[in-house]
C-alpha cells in the first residue's frame, strides 16, 4: 500500500515544474533520473546478492552492455529508443546467463573475483579496434536525445523522468513478484543453506544461472536508460568504480531490501555530489590553503554510515520502526 | 562564498539602487553589473588529477583580477567541479553548471573525452564551451559547433610538424611510435601519418617500423618500449601523457635505446616528466612547445615571466613552481579576461563568442616571444604556432623557427 502512495508520489513530482518557473528544473529532473536509473542497477544486484547471495563486482560490464546495445541500435540502426530498451535487457540476460554457467563452479569470494575481472576487462573491450566501427572506439557514441511526443506538453526532461520512473516501476513490481512466488522462495533457499535446498528438489545449478541472468538484465535496462538519458556513451564510463557505486548503493540502501534500492541509488547520486560541496566548504570556512579531498569525505561518511546503520538505510528505518511500535506506542497502551 | 560583510551588502544595495538608472548592461544568466559567473569541470581527483593545477591556477588567476577590481567593475565567480575525468560525469555536471548554477558560460573545461561528451549539448543550450583544455583538433569547427573553442595548438598539426622535421633531419628514418589510445593519441598519430602519406615517397610510409598502444589504466609501458627497441627504430614518437612519458624516457635509457626522440607537447613538463625521469636520460629529446618553459632561467629577464612568478608566490603558492600547468593556466585565464574586457558591458552569450572569435594579435603573457592569438568567425584555433624545443642541461631550449598551423 506504502509502496502504491510513494510510486504516484515520484510521478507527481514532475508537474511542479509546471507550476514553478524555476530554469534549473531540468536539472533537478535530470538528477532524478539518474537515482532512478542507479536505482534500477541496484535493484538487479540486490536480487543476486540479497535475495540469491552471489557476489559480484562485474555488474558495470552489463550495465555497459546494455547500454551500449542501446546506442548501437540507436545510432546505427535508426531503431527508436524504446524499442532497444527490451533488447537490451534480453541482450544482457543472455551474456549473464553465459557467464553464470562457468560461474558455476566458483562460490564466495571466487566467484566475486571472477565478476571484477569481468569489470576490469569491459572498458577495454570497447575500445578494441576490431569493433571501434560500432563502439566508436575510445571516443565513444554521441546519440540524439528522445523527443517527448508533442501531445505529452512535456519538456524532454519531464519525459525521460516519466520513462525511467515508468520502468522501474514495472521493474520493482516485476521482482516483487517474483520473490513472493515459489522462485523466490528457491532463490532464497539456495542462499540460506544450499545443501537443504538441493534436499527439497531446487535445481541449485539452474536457480543460480537464472538469477544472474534475469539480474544481469535488470541492470542491463539501467544501462539502456543511462545512454538515452545521458545521450553519450564511453568505454570509461563503466569502470570498476561503477560497479563498486552499484555495490555501495547496494549496501548503504539495505541488502535484500527492496525500498533500499532506492535509497541506495539516491545516495550514489547524492553522496557523490555532496562530498565536494563538503568539500569546498570545509575550504572556505576553514581558510584552508588545500583542498579537501572529496573521496576521503564520501569515506567518511560511508564509514559513519555504516558504523550508525549497518543494516543499510532501509534496515535501520525498520529498526527505528519497530522501535518507535514498541517502546513508544507499546507504552502507552 | 564569501562571508557577507556590510560593504558588500552596501555595494550590493547600491547596485540595486543605481541598476534601473544605468540599465547599461545587456545580460545573460551569470553576468550581472557585479558578478561573472563561469563554470568549470576539471579532473581534481582520480587517474587525470595531475591536471588539476589547471584549475587551480585558473581560480588563483581570477582572484587577482577581482582584486584589483575586476572586469568593468564586476567580479569574476569561477565554478570549478571535479568531474574525475569521468565523461558521464561531466554531463552531469555541465548540466548543473548550466541549469542550477547558470554560469554564463563553461571556461577550459579540461579532457577530451569530457569535453566530447557535452559538446552537442552546449551548442544546443547555445552556451560557450570556451578555450576548452584539450588540444584535439575538432574543437575548431565553427560551422558545425559555434559555441565551442580550443585554445591551445592541436595535436594533428604538431603531428604533422614532427613528420616534417623527420624527413628535414634524420637520414633513412625508421619510426617506432608509443601512444596512448585514445582520441589524444589517434589525433597526434592521425596528422603525423597524414603527413608522411602526402610526402609521396620522400619519407616512405614503410619507415614506421613499428606502432605500439597502452592504456591510460596501464601501470607501466615497459614491456612497449622493449618491443619498439627491437624493432630496430632510430626514432621514436612518443605521444603519451605525463607519467607514462616518464616511465618510457627511463625504461629507453636503461636498455640502451638511444633514438631521436620527439615527446608531445602534452607530456613536455620539466617537473612532472623530465625530472622525474632523470635529466641524464633525456638530453636531446625534441618538442614543440608555445609556452615558456618555467624552470628555464633565460627567461627571467622577462616582464611577462616576473609577473607570472609574482602572481605564483602571491595567489597561487600552493603549486609546485615547477609545474608548467600554472603557466598553462596563467595565459588561458589572462585569455578569458581579454574576451570579457573586450564584451564590454553586453555580457551576452553571443557576445561572448563573437569577441573570442575577434582577438587580433593579442599577446599573452607566457607565451613563447612571437606567438599571438588571433581568431576569426571562421577561425576557432586561437594558437597556431609552436617552435620546436630540445632538452639542453635541465630544461628546454628553443631552437629554429617559429611553425604555423598554416604552413604546416
Amino acid at each position: 500500500m506504502g509502496a502504491i502512495f510513494f510510486w504516484i508520489g515520484m510521478a507527481l513530482l514532475p508537474l511542479i515544474g509546471f507550476a514553478s518557473d524555476s530554469t534549473s528544473f531540468d536539472y533537478y529532473m535530470f538528477m532524478g533520473q539518474s537515482m532512478l536509473i542507479y536505482a534500477i542497477a541496484v535493484l538487479g544486484l540486490n536480487l543476486l546478492i540479497g535475495f540469491n547471495g552471489q557476489i559480484s563486482l562485474g555488474h558495470s560490464a552489463f550495465f555497459a552492455l546494455g547500454a551500449y546495445t542501446t546506442a548501437i541500435l540507436m545510432g546505427f540502426a535508426g531503431v527508436p529508443y524504446w524499442a532497444t530498451i527490451p533488447v537490451a535487457a534480453a541482450v544482457c540476460f543472455m551474456a549473464g546467463l553465459l557467464f553464470g554457467f562457468p560461474a558455476l563452479k566458483l562460490e564466495g569470494h571466487y566467484l566475486a573475483l571472477a565478476t571484477f575481472t569481468l569489470a576490469i576487462a569491459m572498458p577495454q573491450l570497447l575500445k578494441y579496434k576490431a569493433i571501434a566501427g560500432w563502439t566508436g572506439g575510445v571516443g565513444g557514441l554521441l546519440l540524439d536525445k528522445p523527443d517527448p511526443p508533442a501531445w505529452t506538453g512535456l519538456s524532454p526532461d519531464q519525459f525521460l523522468y516519466y520513462l525511467c520512473l515508468g520502468i522501474a516501476a514495472l521493474l520493482f513490481w516485476l521482482v516483487r513478484n517474483l520473490l513472493r512466488g515459489r522462485s523466490g522462495l528457491a532463490l532464497m533457499a539456495v542462499r540460506d543453506h544450499a545443501m537443504a535446498a538441493s534436499t527439497m528438489g531446487i535445481d541449485l545449478a539452474g536457480t543460480k544461472t537464472i538469477a544472474f541472468g534475469i539480474s544481469a538484465g535488470i541492470t542491463g535496462v539501467a544501462g539502456a536508460l543511462s545512454a538515452i538519458t545521458v545521450a553519450y556513451v564511453a568505454p570509461d564510463s563503466f569502470t570498476l568504480q561503477l560497479s563498486i557505486s552499484f555495490l555501495v548503493g547496494l549496501v548503504v540502501g539495505g541488502i535484500a531490501s527492496l525500498p533500499g534500492c532506492l535509497v541506495g541509488g539516491a545516495f550514489i547520486v547524492l553522496v557523490q555530489n555532496s562530498a565536494q560541496s563538503i568539500s569546498d566548504w570545509m575550504k572556505d570556512t576553514f581558510a584552508l590553503r588545500y583542498d579537501v579531498p572529496a573521496w576521503a569525505i564520501y569515506g567518511v561518511l560511508l564509514l559513519a554510515l555504516m558504523y550508525v546503520l549497518p543494516a543499510g538505510i532501509a534496515g535501520g528505518a525498520a529498526r527505528l520502526r519497530l522501535f518507535v511500535s514498541t517502546r513508544i506506542w507499546g507504552a502507552s497502551k | 562564498m564569501k562571508e557577507l560583510t556590510r560593504r558588500t551588502v552596501l555595494a550590493g544595495t547600491a547596485g540595486l539602487l543605481a541598476a534601473p538608472a544605468i540599465g547599461a548592461g545587456k545580460y545573460s544568466p551569470g553576468a550581472s553589473d557585479t558578478e561573472i559567473r563561469i563554470g568549470q569541470t576539471m579532473p581534481y581527483s582520480g587517474n587525470a588529477s595531475a591536471y588539476g593545477v589547471n584549475g587551480r591556477a585558473h581560480a588563483a588567476y581570477f582572484r587577482m583580477v577581482n582584486e584589483q577590481g575586476g572586469i568593468n567593475g564586476r567580479k569574476i565567480t569561477l565554478v570549478s567541479l571535479d568531474d574525475a575525468y569521468s565523461p558521464p560525469k561531466t554531463v552531469e555536471l555541465a548540466r548543473q553548471l548550466v541549469e542550477r548554477d547558470q554560469v554564463l558560460f563553461l571556461f577550459a573545461p579540461l579532457g577530451t573525452q569530457c569535453n566530447t561528451a557535452i559538446h552537442k549539448y552546449m551548442n544546443q543550450k547555445k552556451v560557450p564551451q570556451l578555450f576548452v583544455a584539450t588540444g584535439a583538433s575538432k574543437w575548431g569547427d565553427p560551422e558545425h559547433f559555434p559555441w565551442t573553442m580550443g585554445w591551445q595548438p592541436d595535436y594533428r598539426t604538431e603531428g604533422v610538424i614532427y613528420a616534417k622535421h623527420i624527413k628535414q633531419t634524420v637520414k633513412n628514418p625508421k619510426i617506432a611510435i608509443l601512444r596512448q589510445n585514445d582520441d589524444m593519441g589517434n589525433d597526434y598519430v592521425g596528422g603525423f601519418k597524414e603527413q608522411i602519406a602526402a610526402f609521396k615517397g620522400a619519407l616512405p610510409e614503410a619507415s614506421i617500423v613499428a606502432d605500439a598502444t597502452y592504456e591510460g589504466t596501464d601501470p607501466t609501458v615497459d614491456s612497449q618500449i622493449l618491443q619498439l627497441k627491437n624493432s630496430g627504430a632510430n626514432v621514436f614518437f612518443n605521444v603519451t601523457t605525463p607519467k607514462f612519458a616518464a616511465q618510457a624516457i627511463k625504461k629507453a635509457a636503461e636498455i640502451g635505446w638511444r633514438p631521436v626522440h620527439y615527446l608531445v607537447n602534452v607530456a613536455a613538463s620539466v617537473g612532472a616528466v623530465i625530472r622525474p625521469a632523470g635529466f641524464e636520460n633525456a638530453q636531446g629529446i625534441i618538442t614543440a612547445q608555445y609556452i615558456k618553459d618555467i624552470t628555464d632561467p633565460a627567461w627571467e629577464g622577462y616582464p611577462d615571466f616576473q609577473a607570472w612568478k609574482a602572481w605564483m608566490d602571491k595567489y597561487n603558492s600552493a603549486a609546485s613552481p615547477m609545474e608548467s600547468a600554472t603557466a598553462t593556466g596563467y595565459a588561458a585565464a589572462f585569455t578569458v579576461v581579454q574576451v570579457l574586457k573586450q564584451c564590454g558591458d553586453d555580457l551576452t552569450r553571443e557576445n561572448v563568442m563573437r569577441q573570442a572569435a575577434n582577438l587580433r594579435n593579442l599577446e599573452v603573457p607566457m607565451l613563447l616571444p612571437g606567438i599571438r592569438i588571433n581568431t576569426s568567425p571562421t577561425d576557432f584555433y586561437p594558437i597556431k604556432s609552436v617552435r620546436l624545443a630540445h632538452i639542453e642541461g635541465e630544461h628546454w631550449t628553443i631552437f629554429g623557427d617559429m611553425i604555423s598551423r598554416d604552413d604546416a
